[in-house]
């Protein structure tokens, strides 16, 4: 290792004028700012779809109450399902890996900064575009604004017929544009992890969230370039007057569920895998062990990357499948298990026999732990065609998905927040105030989610816009909408804890966690450099043979 | 602390990268080529592929020897043989501009002599998306090329930019090996 950190002067320099430092950002073609920028995006975002599912949640508090109108409420599950998955989750995931992955191959910036700067902006003109309709969408037609045809807008819903106006052109549009970005970013983190390690770090030695990061860029390229071919072929159909899903000149409305689903199952995975990589970094350090079994897990997420392109009709058990292909997406799915249970055992593995420290990026990744265990159990379930078949839309499906993308990657991206807050603020966060996040947060998801599954067995379906009293349903909705309330002030309680730790929270120092990856050999913010001289490296934890030259890492690897 | 330095040559990431924009652009080609196959023969109405469409062989020719144009103009230019190159990256854009009108002129003959458009039936919807997205790739890199061919012509290309015109070649074969491909699936199997 090459790089001492270099000591920093104290003295208070006197701030720009604003206009200047906002030049800056929008100009920027630094990673870390651009990755900031991703984070704080998707963070605005987050609070959008957050209010949305409040008031979803607060119209089916009780039977039969009209507390918005159905329009408005096919409306506000729209965009609350495409705002967290392509403008919440998404954004986030590439920001943290904007951020991290170059600092973590000792590298200076990603390898084309430029294109970087020009997937960001594509990204976030894509989530302007879906909220420019609610001015833009009424057009001339006054035919309804936001989008309401659903996230995955099945075909004949998006047709001119049953969609005229223009708000399904904007969220087809905006997703369009979005993918571009997320195509663009792709290849630059691939690129990246590619051709720009630093010295010594071959492919076996880097660190876990390089290698899941490489596996979920070159799962966008093969998985949303189909999703921004079906929104040509759908633009063709509205705007040209084309025949794809127009059931009436014989196109075939499943189509289109097939196209969608083959970019939207292997989605979660592109979402959960950066979920798995915080985790392989953080459970490691608060337990203070090496991580175990590092080359099973880099296999085992290869070997989710390709298992999850092979699983995408498990969505569509209920359109009538042969039953050979619901055999086989049955096993496939069946099969995603195994490594996807290695990799918790694996974790475990790291935990057992550790001196494990309960800091918040600890708490939230034993939350994790549990739920993505619980969220992968429901999975098993609904992976069962004959079950599937019963319990397919309605709100047991609801309570899996969101066990699965709040109860694991919320979760974990919580607890990223926590672990790289001091690298990317300087400052350290409050640590009182994280604890209270956790256990409201982790108490308001467990009355929401866990509760959600009862209505959902007892028959209750998914996007009805309200219910009839005497079908039992009404207590768990009731505890359901109390759940979001805890919910609610725990992120009230994160961002106020993000924005007073940044003006008032001590300074972090470069290496608070005592961790091993490169990115703590850097000072807390790095310099926009990030390394005055490239380092070297003979390990996977550096900063480990740095600290402990007489018992290096590298005799052992 | 020394710590012996590894010897480590890392891929350069110029054609790292096209290699991945290959990949996602593969897949959206496997998307239309799926859907026109599984639309072949499904069109309630005429005009159907077999009464109307001729293989446009002189045109494909020409697109598939480009390639060969190509990889000798960055031969060319790897050994600083300038006006060789000038050549070769020339009749590239030339052989390329062929291809493109022949496409317009068999869509012109579609359009309107058998009066086939994109909203006719399943067939102009498939065959013009297919056959368009492909154009639309080709035009986008004649643009690249014939940037190239202003700056060459300006006398500013170097034996130094050969591996990006490398990384531009990349691209230029990915066009032509996914004409195979249409070629096949429009022209042999669809008619």
């Amino acid at each position: 290792m090459s790089t001492e950190t270099m000591a920093w002067p104290t003295a208070r320099v006197a701030s720009r004028p604003f206009v200047d430092r906002l030049h800056e950002w929008v100009t920027t073609v630094d990673h870390k700012q651009l990755g900031i920028m991703y984070i704080l995006y998707a963070l605005f975002f987050l609070v959008i779809g957050g209010i949305e599912a409040t008031i979803i949640r607060i119209q089916l508090i009780r039977p039969n109450y009209d507390f918005v109108s159905p329009q408005l409420f096919n409306r506000l599950f729209t965009m609350h399902g495409t705002t967290m998955i392509f403008f919440v989750a998404m954004p986030i995931v590439f920001g943290f890996a904007n951020y991290l992955v170059p600092l973590m191959i000792g590298a200076r910036d990603m390898a084309f900064p430029r294109l970087n700067a020009f997937s960001f902006w594509m990204t976030a003109f894509g989530g302007l575009l879906l909220y420019f309709s609610l001015v833009g969408a009424n057009g001339l037609y006054g035919a309804g604004n936001a989008p309401d045809v659903g996230w995955f807008a099945y075909a004949p819903l998006t047709s001119l017929a049953f969609s005229p106006g223009h708000s399904t052109d904007y969220w087809t549009l905006s997703i369009l544009v979005s993918g571009f970005g997320s195509i663009g970013t792709a290849i630059n983190i691939l690129a990246t992890i590619v051709c720009m390690r630093c010295p010594g770090m071959t492919l076996g030695k880097m660190p876990l969230l390089a290698w899941l990061n490489l596996v979920m860029s070159s799962m966008v390229l093969f998985v949303v370039s189909p999703l921004t071919a079906a929104q040509i072929m759908l633009l063709i159909d509205r705007f040209l007057g084309g025949h794809f899903f127009d059931s009436q000149a014989g196109g075939s409305a499943v189509l289109w569920m097939h196209f969608f689903w083959i970019f939207g199952h292997p989605e979660v995975y592109i979402l959960v895998i950066p979920a798995f990589a915080f985790m392989s970094e953080i459970i490691p350090v608060f337990s203070r062990k090496v991580i175990f079994g590092y080359p099973i897990m880099v296999a085992a997420t290869v070997g989710i990357g390709f298992l999850s392109m092979a699983v995408w009709a498990h969505h569509m058990f209920t359109i009538g499948m042969t039953s050979n292909a619901n055999s086989f997406f049955v096993l496939s799915t069946m099969a995603v298990s195994i490594p996807t249970g290695i990799k918790i055992f694996n974790w475990l593995g790291t935990m057992w026999g550790g001196k494990i420290q309960f800091k918040t990026p600890m708490l939230f990744s034993i939350g994790f732990l549990f739920q993505f265990l619980i969220a992968g159990l429901t999975g098993i379930m609904l992976g069962a065609a004959p079950f599937d078949w019963q319990l397919a839309a309605s709100y047991f499906l609801v309570a899996h998905f969101h066990y699965v993308i709040v109860g694991a990657i919320l979760f974990a991206l919580f607890a990223a927040f926590y672990y790289w807050y001091p690298k990317m603020s300087g400052k350290m966060y409050s640590e009182t105030l994280g604890k209270w996040h956790f256990w409201l947060f982790t108490a308001g998801f467990h009355l929401t989610f866990d509760v959600m599954h009862i209505p959902g067995l007892l028959g209750m379906p998914r996007r009805i816009y309200t219910y009839e009293a005497g079908r039992g349903w009404e207590i768990w909705n009731l505890i359901v909408t109390i759940g979001v309330v805890f919910q609610a002030v725990g992120i009230l309680v994160f961002v106020f804890n993000l924005v007073w730790s940044y003006f008032r929270g001590k300074p972090s120092g470069n290496d608070p966690w005592d961790a091993w990856t490169l990115e703590w050999s850097t000072s807390s913010p790095p310099p926009a450099y990030n390394f005055a001289t490239i380092p070297t490296v003979r390990s996977r934890r550096p900063l480990w043979d740095l600290k402990h030259p007489d018992d290096p890492d590298w005799k052992y690897e | 602390m020394t710590i012996p330095q590894p010897n480590s040559v890392m891929p350069a990431r110029g054609p790292v990268a096209m290699y991945s924009l290959i990949a996602a652009e593969s897949a959206i080609f496997t998307i239309f080529v799926v859907a026109y196959l599984f639309y072949i023969g499904k069109s309630q109405t005429g005009p159907q592929p077999k009464d109307v469409l001729d293989a446009p062989i002189f045109y494909s020719l020409c697109l598939l020897s480009s390639s060969l144009t190509i990889h000798l103009a960055v031969e060319a230019l790897r050994k600083g043989r300038g006006r060789n190159f000038n050549m070769w990256w020339g009749s590239t854009i030339l052989l390329g501009v062929i291809f493109l009108f022949g496409t317009a002129s068999e869509w012109h003959r579609l359009i309107y002599r058998d009066g086939l458009t994109i909203s006719t039936n399943l067939f102009g919807t498939t065959y013009y998306s297919l056959v368009g997205l492909h154009g639309f790739h080709v035009v986008a890199g004649l643009l690249c090329l014939i940037t190239v061919m202003a700056f060459a012509l300006m006398g500013t290309v170097t034996s130094r930019h050969a591996p990006r015109a490398y990384v531009l070649s990349l691209y230029w074969h990915f066009v032509d090996v996914v004409w195979v491909v249409v070629f096949t699936v429009v022209y042999v199997i669809g008619r």
